[in-house]
């Protein structure tokens, strides 16, 4: 399998979710440049965590209109997997990939600490090596965070089965005490219509070594490898 | 038309404005045998700065001890480097803040920690983890909640973006700070050991080359500013605080890295306080070389600046660097990759001499050596602080309840729950965070080995207050029992003084009490100082902050897998009690939050006991024989197991072992130094153990249930506890004011 992430000005992630992605794959993912037009074929793309260009104008929104993104739009809509994590997910639903967009907090300040998510599905390439509604603990660390799509696009959007992640209690009750910044429907993950693309904002990468104090977040990437080798 | 003549005139009142006095500008006029320039006297100005020059502290910061076998560089450079196996090095350092955070939080804040992140890349190490020390005014005080909330925003957006993780620190609050707070910023970065940069150059002919933001005009006098009083009026200075930009700072950090791999530099420096001037003499005063300088080469971010707006601009993520000949076009397509400004800006010279050139013309000429040699260095007059009484523990009023006691104490601004604070910060970017805030001392592996790095940042300016000496060997002592409590050896630290007015003699007193407390420590302790920043005039309107020596330590841990936490694990484990417990309560907590006194001689620091304490600790940590550890310090006993069932959700039942003991107050709120509380499985056999060690030990209770029983008080509920711990800085910061 190969394997590549993508590396934009601010992109803080990228080594990290490379040493996550790498310790799944048994070898190292590429890394490639948001100046390039085109790069070889992989069977996964990758878009880190971080704050691409600043996070300037608003998150995610300058990287939507880099170079290498016009090829990886191209890519996705042709089903390469696409996984974006945080910064990577803002990325996502500025390029048009998922629906919805990412709002600032709603208490409006940046929040990181260790949530809990339900897993929505587990038919899919990247939640396989979990169960539909197991809970998994992983950590969230972000400004703008805050899921919004309309109801009409929610409604459709549960119906075809494209929410991958609800912040939940301990237990796994998605109640709005365990929502840490006003998503919609306790919305941490979602889908793409044909579930190859998944935008989520906790970090898989940061807890999926057994010395962090958790390996919930490894099962994606396992998933994806199983998957994709 | 002659040097002097250029440009406006230099009056008395110039001079007076650029905070020299009459003498130093004798000195001035004897270097240069002729009146200076106004951009002359601008560069004497900043380069004499308390902040750049130590005048006021440079006698007494030359007996802290500075040597150990692993130290690769002490202080001098940007930051302190130290080896820490496998080939690798620690590099970090400690630097306030403080005025431009009272004046502009966010930014003032920001900008702290991205100078402090410069300080560390540019000796080649990677950035891994910051911490940060903040001081606040009176929590009751109208600024304090903004100052607060905006220092730590300020640290938040700037850290978070740059995308190294904001892993530790500490917050107190007192009146002292109302009109002055500290904002101390540390960051630690991994090198390795063979490959560290510094700033000395030498070469005649060799290019001078700018990379990072564009000059602008903020941030002009910001050293001069930082070695002065507060006054009314001081919001007007806000044009001198620097404006800070995290994503190019990220940006200079991956360039710099990329051509640090490479064999191009000589020498490199940020320009950080008095900018250009600064970064150029350090590396040609160094370098024992000379300089000459373009400017109309400079980026710069507006049209018109002049010679003197871009030799003393503080603008923010500029470093300045001198190349192999030959490198430049190397330099240039990494800069430009990552977006960044870079540009020839001048070259070395055999002259000795700075000649700063516009279009062409020679606008200021300086020798280097005498400039930087003949920085006044003062003896300042000095008074000690007038010794406190000691006061018997029998002599403090008991309270109704040890419970209630408990109760208020975890819920006072300083002994209350950070997690407002630490959760604003990205704590786990780089994933290697392995032991996160909260903590003792935070934990960080050194990606790619076995080893972790644990890292603290301690001071207790009431005990300073009290009793310098006491206080600045404590500060080191808490520093080096923090790191020792994950596991950690602790391997060197930087030291943050913060102080008032030195013209004062008390003041100055307290500066030279708290170094004396200090080297006995590092002494006893083999724990050197390898950099550290003085920050001096903390007052506003003749009152001074409180005598503030922040300690940032830094320790190793061999196996990153042997180091524990402070958390209770299950119940029905023993909790013994490591070192002696006399009951101090001078200058506690408990005399301060409960009793409302700020009275009594500070805990002494026994030095032998806490190295023979700590060492004890340290190997039974690392054979695996404990499940967790904390150090006591603020609050004592009580306080120290509160925190520990906390944290680990599991309560504990305390008991008071038989024979001689404090009073009970004394025994559960004393701030004894040396000690540390541990739980084990077999409490008798780790005591044995210990006396054998000549260590005191003594089991004191045992863990289990969802309560905390104190003798002398009603069981607390978790719950409860965790309310009152948790409950006070939410509700402070979001008060509607």
């Amino acid at each position: 399998m190969k394997a590549a992430v993508i590396v934009f000005p601010g992109s803080n992630c990228d080594r990290d979710v490379m040493v996550a992605l790498g310790q799944s794959m048994g070898s190292d993912p590429i890394m490639v440049w948001h100046k390039e037009t085109s790069f070889e074929t992989v069977d996964l793309i990758v878009l880190p965590g971080g704050f691409s260009y600043g996070d300037y104008l608003r998150s995610g929104a300058m990287a939507a209109n880099s170079p290498v993104m016009r090829e990886i739009i191209h890519r996705a809509e042709n089903g390469v997997p696409t996984l974006g994590i945080c910064n990577g997910f803002q990325v996502l639903t500025e390029s048009g990939l998922l629906p919805g967009v990412l709002m600032r907090n709603a208490d409006l300040k940046y929040i990181c600490k260790d949530i809990h998510v339900r897993v929505e599905t587990a038919q899919s390439l990247f939640t396989a090596r979990y169960e539909s509604g197991q809970t998994l603990r992983i950590p969230i660390a972000h400004h703008d965070g805050n899921y919004f799509a309309d109801e009409a696009t929610l409604d459709r959007m549960e119906e075809m089965g494209q929410i991958a992640l609800r912040y939940c209690d301990p237990k796994g009750a998605a109640i709005e005490n365990a929502n840490p910044n006003g998503s919609a429907r306790n919305i941490a993950g979602v889908f793409n219509e044909s579930k190859t693309v998944l935008g989520m904002m906790p970090h898989p990468e940061r807890l999926a070594d057994p010395a962090l104090s958790g390996n919930d977040g490894r099962g994606i990437f396992d998933a994806l490898v199983e998957a994709l080798s | 038309m002659s040097l002097a003549a250029s440009g406006p005139q230099v009056t008395p009142q110039a001079v007076a404005e650029h905070g020299l006095d009459e003498d130093e500008y004798a000195r001035i006029l004897e270097i240069l045998g002729r009146e200076p320039n106004l951009l002359e006297l601008g560069i004497f100005s900043v380069m004499w700065s308390e902040h750049c020059s130590y005048k006021s502290s440079k006698k007494w910061l030359k007996t802290l001890p500075t040597q150990a076998p692993h130290v690769i560089c002490g202080p001098g450079e940007n930051a302190g480097v130290i080896d820490i196996g496998e080939g690798y090095a620690a590099v970090f350092k400690m630097e306030s803040h403080n005025h431009p955070s009272f004046i502009e939080p966010y930014q003032g804040a920001a900008t702290g920690v991205g100078g402090i992140l410069r300080d560390v890349f540019t000796m080649g190490a990677r950035p891994i983890a910051n911490l940060n020390a903040l001081r606040f005014g009176d929590p009751a005080h109208p600024k304090t909640r903004h100052l607060v909330a905006g220092v730590v925003a300020g640290i938040g957006g700037y850290g978070n973006c740059v995308g190294v993780p904001t892993v530790g620190g500490e917050v107190n609050f007192d009146p002292a700070y109302n009109g002055n707070i500290l904002v101390n910023a540390m960051t630690v970065g991994l090198a390795k050991a063979d490959r560290i940069f510094y700033s000395a150059a030498a070469g005649a002919g060799y290019p001078i080359v700018y990379a990072g933001s564009k000059t602008g005009r903020d941030g002009i006098h910001g050293a001069t500013m930082a070695s002065a009083e507060f006054a009314e009026g001081t919001e007007e200075k806000r044009p001198t605080v620097q404006v800070g930009d995290p994503f190019t700072e990220k940006l200079l950090i991956e360039a710099c890295l990329e051509l640090m791999a490479t064999d191009a530099i000589i020498g490199i420096q940020d320009m950080g306080a008095a900018g250009l001037t600064c970064s150029s003499f350090e590396m040609a005063s160094k370098g024992g070389a000379g300089v000459e300088l373009d400017l109309e080469k400079v980026p710069c971010r507006e049209d018109g600046m002049t010679p003197y707006e871009m030799m003393l601009s503080e603008s923010q993520e500029r470093m300045l660097m001198v190349l192999q000949p030959g490198k430049q076009d190397l330099a240039r397509r990494i800069f430009e990759k990552w977006d960044l400004d870079v540009a020839v800006v001048g070259h070395l010279t055999d002259s000795g001499r700075m000649v700063i050139k516009m279009n062409g013309e020679v606008v200021g000429d300086l020798p280097i050596d005498p400039l930087a040699e003949a920085s006044p260095e003062y003896d300042r007059p000095h008074t000690p602080s007038p010794a406190r009484p000691e006061i018997a523990a029998d002599d403090v009023p008991a309270p109704e309840d040890a419970g209630d006691a408990l109760l208020r104490l975890m819920a006072t601004p300083d002994l209350s729950g950070k997690r407002w604070i630490w959760e604003q910060y990205d704590h786990m970017v780089m994933a290697d965070t392995i032991g996160r805030p909260g903590g003792d001392a935070a934990v960080v592996r050194v990606h790619g080995s076995g080893r972790a790095l644990a890292m603290t940042s301690d001071c207790t300016p009431r005990y300073c207050e009290a009793d310098p000496r006491r206080g600045g060997a404590q500060a080191v002592a808490e520093s080096w029992r923090n790191l020792t409590a994950v596991g950690a050896r602790p391997l060197a630290l930087t030291d943050n003084l913060n102080f008032g007015n030195p013209e004062r003699p008390e003041i100055m007193g307290q500066l030279v009490g708290c170094i004396e407390g200090m080297r006995e420590a590092c002494e006893a302790l083999d724990y050197p100082v390898v950099s550290g920043n003085v920050s001096l005039y903390n007052e506003t309107e003749g009152k001074a902050i409180l005598p503030t020596p922040v300690i940032g330590g830094v320790g190793l841990i061999d196996d990153a897998r042997t180091r524990i936490d402070n958390a209770l694990k299950q119940a029905g484990e023993a909790i013994v009690l490591v070192g002696e417990t006399t009951g101090h309560l001078g200058a506690s907590l408990y005399l301060r939050d409960v009793l409302g006194r700020r009275d009594g001689a500070p805990p002494p620091v026994d030095l032998a006991a806490e190295r023979r304490n700590g060492e004890f600790v340290r190997v039974q940590i690392r054979d695996g024989a404990l499940s967790a550890c904390h150090d006591l310090a603020d609050g004592g006993l009580a306080v120290a197991l509160a925190e520990m069932a906390l944290a680990g959700d599991i309560g504990a039942t305390l008991a008071r072992p038989a024979g001689d003991n404090p009073p009970l107050h004394a025994w559960l709120f004393g701030e004894d130094q040396a000690r540390y509380l541990v739980t084990v499985k077999d409490g008798e056999a780790f005591c044995e153990a210990a006396h054998g060690a000549g260590v005191s030990a003594v089991v004191i209770g045992r863990t289990g249930g969802e309560s905390l029983d104190l003798p002398g008080g009603q069981p607390i509920s978790l719950d409860e506890l965790r309310r009152a711990h948790e409950g006070w800085l939410p509700a402070y910061m979001e008060r509607i004011a």
